[in-house]
């Protein structure tokens, strides 16, 4: 109270005011602080600058073709070239590998985790695979020339394809997602909690009844989310494509038949860039137009993911 | 005297004991000198249950996971349309004998027995048995309420289901939970998840969920010990209405509700090996009020546990 005689001795509340006012500078955590704030500015900077120079060279070219260059085929001419093969190319594959890794991926992750009992078996099984999701994906591109291409030749891309035809370039992106796949989907399905399983077989549910009814519909958020952004893994590669056939010259795609167009020649939106990266200068507006169209398409596959979580999500 | 298990001193053979009370813990009696009562006579023994109302029988069970043994040597007789409740100290293995009874334990891959139990005279863990009928017919309530994320309805409707209940379902429903006297408080709602309700009417959901199907037994690990005072006598008094029709074995913590609300007590503890045994299972007034071992008296005096 400001009314309280200063007389020698401090009242109880002014000791307490004393002892816990003031302001502390401690130059360490605020250089810390500073440092932190910088690592932030130094790691956004370069996303920002990179983002800054890939549209201010692209835009100009979209705007001057406009649906023009999403629908062109490529051409050995910079004002005729667009990315419509490459645009359906990769569609057509991460329609493909969702196909291949789905089933696949969250069947293994479903028999992994509801099924298989906890042996060292199972445990260097999950051990391969989180390793398997690590690997680069040129070595993948490798097991892809080697087994689809060159041995399975005749059944992905018989004829003028030469093994290198869309089915080969799918099989080989299924197989690099699939550990991803299933690791994502394991955790997915790790996080439905013991008790709802307990609860379902307390009440006289089979193995089956408990996954169908209840672990897999609660665990379908974050297996959705999780396979979802493996697609968007898949769209952007390029290392494995350009060694199983991604063609980066002019073709012309036959889209008469599913049969066909899986067999057939194809192209991938990662795999132009690069190929134009390479090409003169002339091309530089073309390069930078194929990147935005590339991460245009990886942020609605990832905004669908995040959609998909935040509309589906459970809490426990 | 001598000693039978050299991993667990502390289960000492009596010499023959008589056809008694101690015939629940044959094979632990503990030393004379910890008995403190004596002994009821054969003629009047109240665990002496007539053959037809009995429902489980334990004989000799033991409970492992891995090479740990969890529960040691358990011989006891539930009794029909009465509660039964076991207590004991945290980690005795409560949970897990109870989680034996209805073979739960499966789900666990280290899990295993030795011993039998015997449910209506019929062995559990013989060749041929089905985990998935005997926890038809042996329903569980959980320690934590465990609601499905489905609406109330779906969570009592899909243990009928999957048993391929094809009459009323709605009226197999609205009994359930009449039966865990909950309905008045859902009928209103029972589109809505059960995960939205109370911890206590989650609890009575999960008993009506138990119920459903129509089991003889039921199970419940600790039911009350995630709940408030008023939810828990609730649930007691629940328990006491059930037990006209069911048989309700119970583990709990808490001593004042063993003796609130069971017919029967079992009292278990840890041997020195970690492992858990019977001391004693008696009526639960005389459990309560004269113990027949020092152990069983330290506990509920709280001396111990």
């Amino acid at each position: 109270m400001a009314s309280t005689p200063r007389t020698g001795a401090m009242t109880a509340g002014e000791v307490v005011r004393r002892s816990i006012q003031g302001t502390r500078s401690d130059w360490r955590s605020l250089a810390f602080e500073g440092f932190l704030v910088l690592l932030l500015v130094l790691t956004l900077g370069v996303l920002a600058w990179l983002l800054v120079v890939v549209f201010v060279n692209g835009i100009p070219t979209l705007a001057e073709r406009g649906l023009d260059f999403l629908t062109s085929p490529l051409a050995s001419r910079p004002q005729e070239a667009g990315v419509g093969q490459a645009l359906a190319g990769s569609l057509w594959l991460m329609a493909f590998v969702a196909l291949i890794s789905f089933p696949l991926g969250i069947g293994a992750a479903v028999y992994l985790e509801e099924y298989a009992s906890d042996t060292w078996v199972t445990r260097l099984i999950n051990t391969v695979v989180r390793n398997l999701a690590g690997v680069p994906s040129i070595v993948y591109g490798l097991l892809g020339l080697a087994v689809f291409v060159v041995a399975l030749r005749d059944f992905v891309g018989p004829g003028s394809t030469s093994g290198r035809g869309l089915l080969a370039g799918g099989l080989t992106m299924a197989i690099l997602v699939l550990p991803i796949v299933i690791i994502t989907s394991a955790e997915a399905l790790r996080a439905v909690p013991g008790a709802i399983r307990e609860a379902a077989f307390g009440v006289g549910a089979t193995r089956w009844e408990v996954v169908r009814s209840h672990v897999l519909p609660y665990a379908a958020p974050g297996i959705f989310t999780g396979t979802i952004l493996s697609m968007a893994r898949a769209f952007g590669e390029t290392a494995p494509l350009i060694l199983v056939g991604a063609v980066i010259g002019g073709f012309n795609v036959e889209y008469d038949s599913i049969i066909g167009t899986l067999q057939g020649r194809y192209t991938a939106l990662p795999t132009t860039v690069y190929d134009w990266a390479r090409k003169p200068a002339s091309f530089e507006g073309n390069v930078y137009a194929a990147i935005i169209v590339l991460i245009v398409v990886l942020l609605v596959v990832n905004a669908l993911a995040i959609y998909l979580r935040n509309r589906f999500e459970r809490r426990w | 005297m001598k000693t039978r298990d050299p991993a667990a001193p502390d289960a000492v053979h009596g010499d023959g004991g008589g056809p008694t009370i101690r015939l629940m813990t044959a094979q632990h009696e503990l030393d004379e000198s910890e008995q403190i009562a004596p002994a009821a006579n054969d003629g009047d023994d109240p665990l002496a249950f007539a053959e037809d109302e009995v429902v489980f029988e334990l004989d000799r069970l033991s409970c492992f996971y891995g090479s740990f043994r969890a529960v040691r040597d358990i011989s006891l007789q539930v009794p029909k349309n009465k509660i039964t409740a076991i207590i004991g100290p945290s980690g005795c293995g409560k949970s897990t004998l109870l989680r034996s009874f209805n073979r739960m334990n499966d789900l666990v891959d280290s899990a295993r027995i030795e011993g039998r139990i015997l449910y209506h005279g019929v062995d559990l863990y013989a060749n041929g048995v089905d985990p998935v009928e005997v926890r038809r017919r042996i329903g569980m309530v959980f320690q934590k309420p465990n609601p499905f994320p489905k609406s109330i309805y779906d969570n009592v409707a899909f243990g009928p289901r999957v048993a391929g209940f094809k009459g009323n379902m709605d009226g197999l429903v609205e009994q359930s939970l009449r039966r865990a006297a909950i309905w008045d408080e859902v009928k209103d709602k029972m589109r809505e998840p059960g995960t939205a309700l109370s911890g206590g009417q989650q609890q009575r959901l999960c008993i009506a969920r138990a119920i459903a199907v129509e089991p003889d037994v039921i199970l419940m690990d600790e039911p009350c010990s995630a709940l408030d005072p008023i939810a828990t006598l609730k649930i007691e008094e629940l328990m006491r209405e059930l037990k006209e029709n069911y048989t309700i074995v119970i583990v709990t913590h808490n001593m004042q509700q063993a003796a609130r609300a069971s017919d029967y007590t079992a009292f278990l503890t840890m041997g020195d090996d970690r492992a858990g045994y019977l001391v004693e299972m008696a009526p639960t007034q005389d459990l309560f009020t004269r113990p027949a071992h020092r152990l069983t008296e330290d506990y509920i005096t709280g001396r111990f546990g």
